[in-house]
């Protein structure tokens, strides 16, 4: 496999080749946790930071581990870490773990860590494996985050509610009440709001990725002739 | 494949598995004091929200007694009522109690009782409530877990202690009436448990628990 390039990673992992959206991996904790913004947020960057500590692991170890036992090998790496991570947290950041702490183990499940263990981590340098799963961590977070927001502005009718309990007591200011006096729609926060909600982004990214196609189509041939 | 390539590969994955083991309880082993200090910490500061630190002089930690009651506390191990005296005389306590009809598994819950029987309050520990609907009953997010505020058995009258769906006197949340309803009940069950055995709960000496 050939390197692709720093601002090449970074664009897979937020736009061409987003977790949330094109991959479609790790959907429980995905659709699970959206119902607002902060835990969107709390639960991406729980994400991120496992996805990076596992990317660099397993780049690290890349020479050492034969192709018949990579897979387990990979799984107990990424419980050692999240375990290690949740222990940690819970030690010496206690506040912020009784915030995430319910995300956590709902990582081990997200199909991504291993994903990118196999598909990425375990052929490239471990600078690019880093960068990798910080793009991918980024780019889950911001799907988690819209969606969080979607979800919570049409269920409640508000935005970053509960901010303290990310940003302490400062964090209250940021709560927005959009809609005053609003009855809240049910059916945003339960789960089909989550499927739906993800389908409306996914269909969204669809279209400006087909009216960048036809742009370039138009554009292409007399800029650039050859196929990029 | 032969077996030496059988062996090593074998050996690999041996070697890390340890690996990932040896990392694991290590960091358990540097972690446990600090964590079980933080919980500790995190407890207490519960309890200071039920009885005011003012209001006893005792060593709530030292001053339990034990409880075994599968019915209030949803275990059949014993769960540590924590009990708060001012000059040896008792002022209120802290009786652990579960809601077993929540709409997603069971509520933990901390019931603070008054020696008069009136409620200091209640605090929700643990929920797998729906996050926007259910959890609602956390202090963070609403103020209706303060509704039980000063409320005691006779006030609202027994067949009042529902929510006001169901008849009673206490108010469900938006979009959620069966968590809300299993609270009610379970800080119900928790005072009457509370008037039928006051003197027990009080006179029973106190248990020394050094936080294990």
């Amino acid at each position: 496999m050939n390197s692709p390039s720093y601002s090449e990673i970074i664009r897979q992992g937020l736009w061409h080749n987003n977790t949330g959206m094109v991959q479609l991996l790790g959907l429980c904790p995905l659709l699970a946790v959206t119902t607002t913004v902060i835990n969107g947020l709390g639960m991406g960057l729980a994400t991120t930071v496992t996805l990076m500590s596992s990317n660099l692991i397993v780049s690290m170890i890349r020479g050492l581990v034969r192709a018949e036992v990579r897979i387990p090998v990979f799984v107990l790496i990424i419980a050692s870490t999240v375990t290690v991570i949740e222990l940690v947290m819970n030690a010496w950041f206690h506040d912020l773990y009784r915030i995430l702490g319910i995300f956590i183990p709902l990582i081990v499940t997200n199909c991504v860590i291993i994903g990118r263990a196999e598909s990425f981590a375990s052929k490239q340098t471990a600078d690019r494996a880093l960068l990798d799963g910080l793009a991918m961590g980024t780019g889950f977070t911001l799907v988690l985050v819209v969606l969080g927001g979607m979800r919570e502005l049409l269920g409640q009718g508000t935005l970053l509610a509960q901010a303290q309990l990310m940003f302490g007591e400062a964090g209250k200011a940021l709560t927005l009440t959009v809609l005053d006096d609003y009855r809240g729609f049910l059916l945003a926060i339960l789960p089909p709001g989550a499927f739906i909600g993800l389908g409306m982004m996914i269909a969204g990214m669809n279209v400006i990725n087909a009216r960048r196609e036809r742009r370039a189509a138009v554009e292409l041939p007399l800029i650039q002739p050859a196929k990029a | 494949m032969n077996w030496r390539t059988i062996s090593i590969t074998g050996l690999i994955l041996f070697l890390f598995a340890i690996a990932g083991t040896a990392l694991v309880s290590f960091t358990y082993e540097n972690t446990r004091d600090r964590i079980a200090a933080n919980e500790r910490a995190t407890l207490l500061r519960k309890l200071h929200l039920l009885i005011e630190p003012a209001r006893y002089d005792n060593n709530l930690f030292e001053d339990t007694v034990m409880l075994r009651d599968r019915e209030l506390t949803g275990t059949p191990g014993p769960v540590a009522v924590y009990r708060a005296r001012k000059t040896s005389r008792p002022v209120a306590l802290v009786l652990p109690a579960v809601a077993p009809g929540g709409y997603n598994g069971t509520i933990k819950l901390l019931v603070g009782i008054n020696y008069d029987g009136t409620l200091t309050g209640v605090r929700v520990i643990s929920h797998h409530e729906t996050p926007g609907l259910g959890d609602g009953i956390e202090e963070e997010r609403s103020d209706w877990i303060h509704g039980f505020d000063g409320k005691s058995l006779g006030n609202p009258a027994m067949n009042r202690w529902q929510v006001k769906k169901d008849g009673g006197d206490f108010d469900q949340l938006t979009g959620a009436t069966i968590t809300p309803r299993a609270v009610v009940k379970a800080v119900k069950k928790s005072l009457l448990y509370y008037r039928a055995h006051r003197d027990t709960l009080f006179s029973t000496s106190g248990h020394r628990d050094n936080g294990q």
